[in-house]
């Protein structure tokens, strides 16, 4: 997208290669910089006060990040894929009010179909992103900064100022964010679930690797027969439907949906992708990098607050680590580049 | 468009430049605006009124103003995204300085600097340190706006002079023409002269097209992109104050979410978010055209919010369709070659 990023996007390809070795690759990786930098301020908030550490805190914590996370899963596919999808906000927002107010109407449905609607509703969201950028050849900022607003404009005309309030929701629908299984509550285990998925396709999976090549080079995956359209609009559905399945979550966890739900939030999940390690020029990172991103920025909220540091300090912090973690990724890509140079001037 | 464009058929007559221009989209975006306000003057009761007029103005004059600095960003292949974050931080300072009792004197261009500082770091991490700008500025959004709010809260100063916050809403002379759109007038035509009619504005484009070329080529590239942050910096640290005495209340979030709206005028006004291509008329169109429909829309009782709805859609047009009226144009002269082969 940036003139910089191309010069510097070849340099970061090797970062997207799966660790090689089980255990010494995995020590490499650049997730672990955060998982030390969780354990450190989880070590750090505990010792202060004990009780973060409690059950209930810890479950507060997941399910706080489980919106997030699934929402940062989608995002980390579409940006590995050297675009952006910065619809996700108004996605969450349309599938919320759109279930809350099928829910409301129709009170005996099950669960499972509130799910299946909010997937519906997001993955059409994606596939109009993602025909628009495949074959109008838009770039994705401006297709997703334009269904931004268009998603955002549709849901308002919709709601007309009108809200759903929980005391119309279905009680079954309301429980679904506190009920958990096997004491891991539905939210943060369909969190799991996406997440678990969404990084062994890209890891392991022909698709995911597909979806790598085109972000390291979009040409050269077009010219290995790739086939880049399918895999494009494939990412752009999925990232709408993970943030429509986001929309579910969030008006089972929150009860009141007005058409304002979810504004503002494709930056956070932007913010948890870059902190979690997938660069913005594509081609590297991980998704199970994006979901540890969005955890962090989840549990330094909450740490601030147990901490009793100005809660005002949060946001602050969080624009700090962005760019602490870009930074990261240049001195590794630096780092690569140098050493590539060495290998080759011995040959 | 720009001549960039027109650069790449060196053939193109003086009535093919002419027809290209008459259909790239900044002339089709003027046009649309023109319509827009003679429509909305002719049907909408109260919208050619001057005190609607003074209304308008003030809404566009943080969108414009920011948008200056942004298309030429935008031209050079870059993004800010800050901006809005840096007008939310200078709010606040202003305020806490406010409160510490200096004067407004003082203050305002200390604001500015604050703004140009936060330009100062933005082009530091970009152009120093080589890291790609949508990704800083999004740090810095973050990081600009969390500073607002230490520094503030979440409460809001609202005592400042009259004399200062009077201006700013006022008109020249109680008339029709309003204060702020000297200022608007004014930086429109410096920016506009610096990014058409200068070296340094060529080589923007330069830049944008292709930046090793334009390296090689002695245009200084990080230098350049460096002071065009500083400017956006100074410009939204500018918006901040105005901002603030406009509505007379420093606040943490004041301009929150503006940085879109912002890059959605300038996309909208025909810039290429690749960079290289993209006119100053054109944007300044853009913001007209979209502050003009949300006015009168206002005015006609139909929420701002549904509005989006044209703003995204007009946005994605922008884009889509020049693409498609090139690909049509493209099969055409592919079947015209084919027939003429073919005899």
């Amino acid at each position: 997208m940036t003139v910089t990023s191309d010069r510097s996007a070849p340099t970061d390809a090797p970062l997207g290669a799966p660790a090689p070795k089980r255990f010494g690759g995995l020590l490499k990786t650049r997730e672990l910089g955060i998982v030390l930098a969780l354990a450190l301020l989880v070590a750090y908030t505990a010792i202060d006060n004990p009780r973060f550490l409690s059950g209930q805190s810890i479950r507060d914590n997941l399910l706080n990040t489980a919106i997030l996370a699934v929402m940062a899963t989608g995002q980390a596919v579409v940006v590995i894929t050297r675009n952006i999808d910065l619809s996700v906000g108004s996605v969450l927002g349309i599938s919320a009010f759109a279930v809350a107010t099928l829910m409301s109407n129709n009170q005996d449905l099950p669960m499972i179909v509130a799910l299946l609607a909010g997937l519906a509703v997001g993955a059409v969201a994606g596939l109009v992103n993602g025909v628009l950028v495949r074959y109008g050849k838009v770039p994705a900022l401006v297709v997703t900064l334009g269904t931004l607003y268009i998603y955002r404009g549709i849901t308002y005309s919709w709601a007309g100022g009108s809200q759903v309030n929980a005391d119309e929701l279905p009680r079954h629908f309301l429980t679904f964010a506190n009920d958990s299984i096997l004491g891991i509550p539905w939210l943060v285990l369909i969190a799991l679930v996406v997440v678990a998925a969404g990084s062994v396709m890209m890891r392991n999976y022909r698709v995911g690797r597909e979806l790598y090549a085109m972000g390291s080079s979009p040409a050269a995956a077009e010219l290995a027969g790739i086939k880049v359209a399918r895999n494009l609009l494939g990412a752009f559905v999925l990232s709408g439907a993970l943030a429509g399945l986001a929309g579910v979550l969030y008006a089972a966890r929150f009860g009141t949906v007005d058409a304002a739900a979810g504004t503002g939030l494709e930056l956070n999940v932007v913010a948890a992708v870059v902190v979690g390690g997938v660069a913005v020029f594509g081609g590297s990172g991980s998704v199970w990098g994006a979901a540890l991103g969005a955890l962090l920025l989840t549990v330094i909220g909450s740490a601030l607050a147990v901490l009793d540091i100005n809660q005002f300090w949060q946001q602050a912090i969080v624009g700090a680590l962005i760019i602490l973690a870009i930074c990261a990724d240049r001195l590794v890509a630096v780092r690569i580049a140098r050493s590539l140079r060495k290998r080759d001037a011995h040959v | 468009m720009s001549d960039i464009d027109l650069g790449k058929r060196p053939s193109a007559n003086r009535s093919g430049a002419l027809k290209s221009r008459l259909t790239s989209w900044d002339s089709i975006i003027l046009v649309l605006t023109g319509l827009v306000l003679v429509i909305a003057s002719i049907s909408v009761d109260n919208f050619g009124t001057s005190r609607n007029f003074t209304f308008m103005v003030l809404d566009l004059l943080p969108i414009i103003l920011i948008a200056l600095p942004m298309t030429m960003i935008i031209v050079t292949g870059e993004i800010d995204l800050s901006v809005a974050s840096t007008l939310g931080l200078t709010s606040s300072m202003m305020g806490w300085l406010w409160n510490q009792g200096l004067s407004i004197e003082t203050i305002i261009p200390i604001c500015v600097l604050i703004g140009a500082i936060c330009g100062v770091v933005n082009g530091f991490l970009i152009t120093g340190l080589g890291l790609p700008s949508l990704a800083v500025t999004i740090g810095t959004l973050a990081l600009y706006r969390g500073l607002a709010f230490v520094v503030l809260g979440d409460g809001a100063v609202a005592d400042f002079p009259w004399n200062y916050t009077g201006w700013v809403t006022g008109t020249i002379g109680g008339g029709a023409v309003p204060n702020v759109l000297i200022l608007i007038v004014a930086l429109a035509l410096i920016f506009g002269i610096v990014q058409h009619a200068t070296p340094f504005g060529r080589s923007l484009y330069a830049i944008g097209a292709n930046a090793q070329a334009a390296h090689f080529s002695g245009i200084r590239v990080a230098r350049t992109k460096f002071w065009l942050y500083v400017v956006s910096g100074a410009v939204a640290g500018l918006v901040g104050v105005l901002w603030t005495l406009r509505y007379s209340s420093a606040r943490a979030d004041n301009g929150a979410g503006l940085e879109l709206a912002v890059v959605a005028a300038v996309l909208l006004g025909g810039v290429s978010i690749f960079g290289g291509k993209g006119s100053l008329p054109g944007v300044l169109a853009g913001v007209v055209l979209l502050t003009a429909l949300q006015n009168a829309l206002r005015l006609e009782d139909v929420s701002g919010q549904a509005l989006n709805i044209v703003t995204g859609s007009l946005l994605v047009l922008s884009v889509l369709l020049p693409n498609v009226t090139t690909a049509v144009r493209g099969n055409w002269h592919r079947r015209k070659l084919r027939q003429a082969s073919a005899r």
